[in-house]
């Protein structure tokens, strides 16, 4: 939040650049709009003037010229009508370019977000990420691009206006350029004062948002704490705060259309002393006069418009700098120009997984893996135990590359997975977790998110397989159940079932199941491990869990400690060396 | 029912004053077209200079007058729109904390954030914008309208035709909206959905190798809302063009009928041009108010999607006075109960009825989604029962108040959740007075003291925002310590160490059985070896309750608990014969 204030004027200038590309594919509309606002104002500011003539025709009794009248008026009208259809075009071209814009910055955005690394998506918060997706653009495309236009038209105003006036009369012209000015410096003046309030404001806004994010989403435990009071008590404190910053700010800010309305006033006055004065010795026309006073009402409006658009602009450019930081982090580096596709049929036939010296580790201050050593076979049962902490998700993320190694190599029939496609990669393992994400959709939707082309009779076969059939044939619309958002009202048990079924659809040729049975009794798990069984026949797994149930049968237990592989072996020859897993595994039965 | 009005009750005084000194500049305002109007009738057909300089200084005077008006109304407004604000954000926060699971369930998170944060805002700048013009807009329309009158009543009919025109067309256009407006809002709130689901969901998308979809699925939800926000903006936008062309038909008007009454003799120049004057005033005032109206639309969209909000009511109320606390022997009663989920077919629990005694570990075992956590969230009264009741200390837990029932409860969730702040005040959410050794003896029997030693500040390190920086064991262990350090009276564990390893789950159970005197305790497994000592096993399946005993008596009886057992232990054990 701090840099938002400092952005210093280069960055502003590049954050600008970056902004017209974006508009870019639009310029066409940029174009329309700018002619459509030219054409607005030339005729806003002729109308006057044929009114002031039209009054130049209606002098006193005796003395109206309606022949002179009608055409005028004809005009009038064909000057109005063309104002009003200019406008609404210029709005349709801003409202195109605005939501355009806004709708191409989202998406990249979002489609950015899907190729940074894992890890600047591990570090961040969600609710901050997703602020800058779409309340920052939001500003973003409201200020500036409405800013631009009010720019433009404001100067065109400006520019215009004065040419008119000199064209009927000097004298009144500079009384209104002398008194003007006083109106953009006092808007100017004001709109300093507030930038500092609308910040402290926007500040305070963004705490109260992470502390209801937090509070709201995890209301079951407020409540269970009785934490409600407390949370009011602190939101309310909170509230207090912010509606302090917004006193001022929407106070100060609010200043500004008075005091330039006072000003405006100034020049009202003066123009009506002076036009009357030079009507007296003869140097205008009534009519003119009356053009005069217009004028002097429209020509402040620009003025105090460009002010206004000033503060509006900085915080736009605020707001897309804070975007473009997203767009700017680096994403995941793109596989290699020559990365091979790893084909499903030499998995099939071979699939041997080898890590060599692998290093790593989540922070430079914190080594995690070493040196780790590990040779798979194809079909082979791997099952990871160890302390919490102690790297065994790691060495998953590591394995489907969601991070990349330090150092060593990790290969697959002797070719570096670094070489392969990251989705060809991916692709071939099946990922079971502990924490189940579910899309908000059909419970069939989510069964075949691997495979979105597989039939119902496939999904039901799947879920079958898992044993999730019964609970969803219970759903009230079956497969067609729609679940909310985080699997809304399933229980943990049957969101993980949900998950397996998802991978079961798929069957990919090797499988990573972290914890994926945590949640389910054990006679669904033994039933969903059969199944899994079934599955894995000559597919090569890594499990991670806890339960000694799932790992006994695997070929080869690693026991890691600290990063490293300390023991490796089957269940009974590391029971029989007597080290680690075999304290592990007594441990447990000592007490109950 | 949510009332916007109620609100701006208690700034009576400042929504009063506002529109008040704001219609009072208004009304200097429309002198000055009279004034004019007395310069060129009087001061140049006169050729009265000194008499135009007077004018000339009413006119500096009325504006000035008017900036007094117009800054004590802003500030008024500001005042009271804030204050409005301010009232409304802290009555939904604390609506939305008094809902009751199943409602909550039903909104979503994402959505009640945006309601408590954007839409309230947008409804504070509605009515700070509405307090200012509410009156003065229509007064300066109206007014100028009289004053017209007072200049020439055949002239002013005219405005008499096209005000009424411009009120049809201004609120035909805002009727029209607002419901566009919403379903506009709805739209950026799936885009909003989404965004957060493909956050927390990167693993899953990236191992399924389904970001291309997913970006598709996005950009298809962008484009709705961009047609929707484009259709939207094509209605609004017609705002102010028509508006312009109705003025502009009426100047016509005036000055031709102001030319015919000249002729007659019946007007002066200057008359016509004060007419003219009024007219530029009401465009001027109606392009204000067409912003206005265009703000105020998008406001009542915000204030309907609050409302509604308002309008859920938490299907579960407190009891207003509760009943004194007493101690019972048979600590936590549930008697033929029966409770359904909200949209679901079946009963979650059906005809269950056990006594749990003070001091007695419960065991509540069975499959998944036969109904453990439900049975376990209706003794804090999480969920209202449908039929049959649950007693706690032998009274109905709906005779307690929430504080009273629930501040003897220590619940620790399967899903461990912490919350910005450091550790130590985490924990202290159980209990705000505990000392330092309190929390840490909480610690400690959790078996988190290798948790709190691998920080570096100790108890004062600071946890981030849903708990990032620790392990999902790190996280459960310190939310059984929040749940032990109040003392709870009944402590309920729903699957709390599942992230555990077999050896920590064993240390924690027998240190919170050594350690805590009298305290009744439900603990939610599905690991047999978990709840074998318990004093009473509940076996659920279905729903229903198929066994309820000691290990040995279930074992003996209970098939579907012998088949649990069974099914754990030919895995478990194996070839190793030091299980029992």
């Amino acid at each position: 939040m701090a840099n938002k204030n400092s952005i210093s004027r280069q960055d502003q200038k590049a954050t600008i650049k970056r902004v017209l590309q974006f508009i870019k594919p639009y310029r066409f509309y940029v174009w329309l709009s700018l002619f459509f606002a030219f054409l607005t104002v030339v005729t806003t500011l002729y109308a006057p003037i044929v009114i002031g003539k039209a009054i130049d025709l209606i002098v006193a009794k005796g003395y109206v010229d309606f022949d002179g009248l009608m055409p005028l008026l004809v005009r009038f009208l064909i000057v109005v009508l063309g104002t009003a259809i200019a406008q609404w075009f210029m709005s349709l071209c801003n409202n195109k370019i605005t939501y355009r814009v806004v709708k191409d910055i989202r998406t990249k955005v979002f489609a950015h977000l899907n190729q940074l690394p894992l890890k600047y998506v591990d570090n961040r918060q969600y609710g901050e990420v997703v602020s800058r997706v779409v309340n920052d653009v939001d500003q973003f495309s409201e200020g500036l691009l409405m800013g631009f236009t009010q720019l433009f038209s404001g100067i065109i105003t400006i520019l215009g206006t004065l040419l008119f006036m000199i064209s009927v009369n000097l004298r009144i012209t500079l009384v209104v350029v002398i008194l003007t000015p006083i109106s953009l410096f006092v808007a100017a003046f004001i709109a300093k004062r507030t930038y500092h309030m609308f910040r402290l404001q926007s500040e305070s806004r963004g705490t109260m948002t992470a502390f209801v994010e937090e509070m709201v989403g995890n209301q079951k435990i407020v409540n269970a704490f009785g934490h409600e009071d407390a949370a009011i008590h602190q939101f309310d404190e909170m509230n207090e705060q912010l509606s302090a910053y917004s006193l001022r700010a929407i106070f100060y800010s609010s200043l500004t259309n008075p005091c330039t309305r006072f000003v405006n006033g100034v020049v009202y006055a003066g123009v009506g002393i002076v036009g009357a004065l030079s009507a007296i010795r003869g140097n205008i026309s009534v009519g003119q006069l009356s053009c005069f006073l217009s004028y002097a009402n429209q020509y402040t409006k620009p003025f105090n418009e460009i002010s206004g658009v000033v503060t509006e602009v900085q915080n736009a450019i605020a707001c897309a700098a804070r975007v473009f930081e997203l767009l700017d982090e680096p994403v995941e580096e793109p596989d290699a120009v020559n990365a091979m596709v790893l084909k499903s049929r030499d998995i099939q036939k071979k699939c041997n997984i080898s890590l060599r010296h692998v290093a790593f580790s989540y922070s430079d201050e914190k080594p995690l893996i070493q040196d780790l050593n590990l040779k798979v076979k194809k079909g082979q049962r791997v099952a990871i135990v160890g302390p919490t902490g102690c790297g065994k998700s790691t060495l998953i993320n590591l394995l489907m590359r969601f991070y990349d190694i330090d150092d060593g190599s990790i290969a697959i029939n002797g070719e570096s997975i670094y070489k392969v496609t990251r989705d060809s990669l991916r692709s071939h393992y099946g990922m079971v977790l502990q924490e189940t994400w579910l899309k908000s959709g059909t419970i069939a939707e989510n069964i075949a998110y691997g495979k979105p082309n597989a039939t119902r009779q496939e999904i039901v076969e799947a879920a079958k397989a898992c044993h999730a059939h019964s609970f969803i044939k219970r759903m009230p619309d079956g497969y067609d159940t729609v679940i909310g958002e985080d699997g809304g009202t399933l229980s943990q048990g049957q969101k993980q079932l949900l998950c397996i079924a998802r991978v079961m659809l798929e069957l990919p040729p090797m499988l990573i199941l972290d914890e994926a049975t945590s949640s389910i009794d054990t006679r669904t798990e033994i039933k969903v491990q059969n199944a899994f069984a079934k599955m894995m026949k000559g597919r090569t797994s890594f499990i991670v869990a806890h339960r000694l149930s799932t790992i006994k049968e695997a070929d080869v237990i690693l026991v890691m400690k600290d990063g490293d592989i300390i023991e490796q072996g089957t269940h009974e020859s590391l029971l029989e060396k007597n080290g680690f897993y075999a304290q592990l595994y007594n441990s447990q039965f000592a007490i109950s | 029912m949510f009332k916007i009005t109620n609100y701006l009750k208690e700034y009576k005084k400042e929504s009063v004053i506002a529109p008040l000194f704001k219609m009072l500049e208004a009304s200097f305002e429309l002198f000055v077209p009279l004034v004019m109007a007395a310069i060129v009738d009087q001061g140049i057909k006169e050729q009265n200079t000194t008499y135009i300089a007077k004018m000339g200084v009413v006119l500096v005077a009325l504006s000035l007058v008017g900036l007094l008006c117009s800054v004590t109304a802003q500030f008024f407004a500001a005042k009271a729109s804030v204050g409005f604000g301010k009232a409304v954000r802290h009555d939904l926060f604390a609506h939305i904390n008094r809902l009751s699971y199943a409602e909550i369930d039903r909104a979503g998170t994402s959505t009640l954030i945006t309601r408590m944060t954007s839409d309230i805002n947008q409804m504070q700048s509605g009515v700070n914008m509405f307090l200012r013009l509410f009156l003065r807009s229509p007064f300066i329309v109206f007014g100028a309208m009289i004053m017209a009158f007072t200049v020439d009543a055949k002239a002013a009919l005219v405005f008499v035709v096209a005000i009424p025109l411009l009120s049809i067309v201004v609120f035909g256009i805002m009727l029209y909206s607002i419901p566009l407006y919403q379903k506009v809002q709805k739209a950026l709130d799936r885009v909003l959905r989404m965004t957060r689901e493909n956050l927390a969901g990167a693993r899953v998308i990236r191992a399924f190798c389904r970001q291309e979809a997913e970006i598709q699925d996005y950009e298809e939800a962008s484009q709705t809302l961009n047609q929707m926000q484009l259709f939207v903006g094509k209605i609004s936008a017609m705002m102010n063009p028509v508006t312009y062309i109705i003025v502009n038909a009426a100047l016509i008007a005036i000055i031709w009928i102001g030319g015919v009454r000249v002729e007659a003799g019946d007007l002066s120049q200057g008359d016509v041009i004060a007419l003219v004057n009024y007219m530029s005033q009401i465009l001027v005032e109606l392009v204000k108010l067409a912003n206005l109206i265009i703000l105020l639309t998008k406001s009542m969209a915000c204030s309907k999607r609050v409302g509604e909000i308002f309008a859920m009511e938490p299907s579960i109320l407190e009891h207003p006075t509760g009943v004194d606390l007493e101690h019972a022997k048979d600590k936590v009663v549930f008697r033929n109960v029966t409770f359904t989920y909200e949209g679901a077919k079946e009963p979650a629990l059906k005809d269950i009825s056990f006594t749990a005694k003070a001091g007695q570990t419960i065991g509540i075992i069975g499959g998944t989604g036969c109904g453990k956590s439900t049975l376990v969230n209706l003794i804090p009264r999480f969920y209202d029962v449908d039929s049959g009741e649950v007693l706690v200390d032998n009274v109905n837990v709906k005779q307690y108040s929430f504080h009273q029932l629930r501040d003897r409860i220590g619940v620790v969730l399967q899903k461990a959740v912490l919350f910005h702040g450091t550790i130590a005040e985490n924990i202290r959410w159980g209990r705000e007075d505990a000392t330092d050794e309190e929390v840490l003896r909480a610690v400690s029997i959790a078996q988190g003291d290798d948790v709190i030693a691998s920080k570096e500040n100790g108890l004062e390190e600071m946890i981030l925002q849903g708990g990032k920086n620790l392990s999902g064991g790190q996280r459960q262990r310190l939310t059984i310590a929040r749940a032990l350090v109040r003392e709870p009276e009944i402590l309920i564990l729903d699957d709390a160490a599942s992230a555990l390893d077999f050896a920590t789950d064993a240390k924690l159970r027998q240190a919170i059985k050594e350690q805590t005197k009298g305290m009744t305790v439900f603990i939610v497994s599905q690991r047999a070896s978990t709840i074998r000592q318990a004093d009473q096993i509940i076996v659920l399946e279905d729903g229903m309750m198929v066994g309820n005993g000691t290990h040995e008596q279930l074992l003996a009886d209970c098939s579907v608990y012998r088949e649990i057992v069974e099914s754990q232990e030919k895995n478990e054990r194996g070839g190793v014969e030091n299980g029992k």
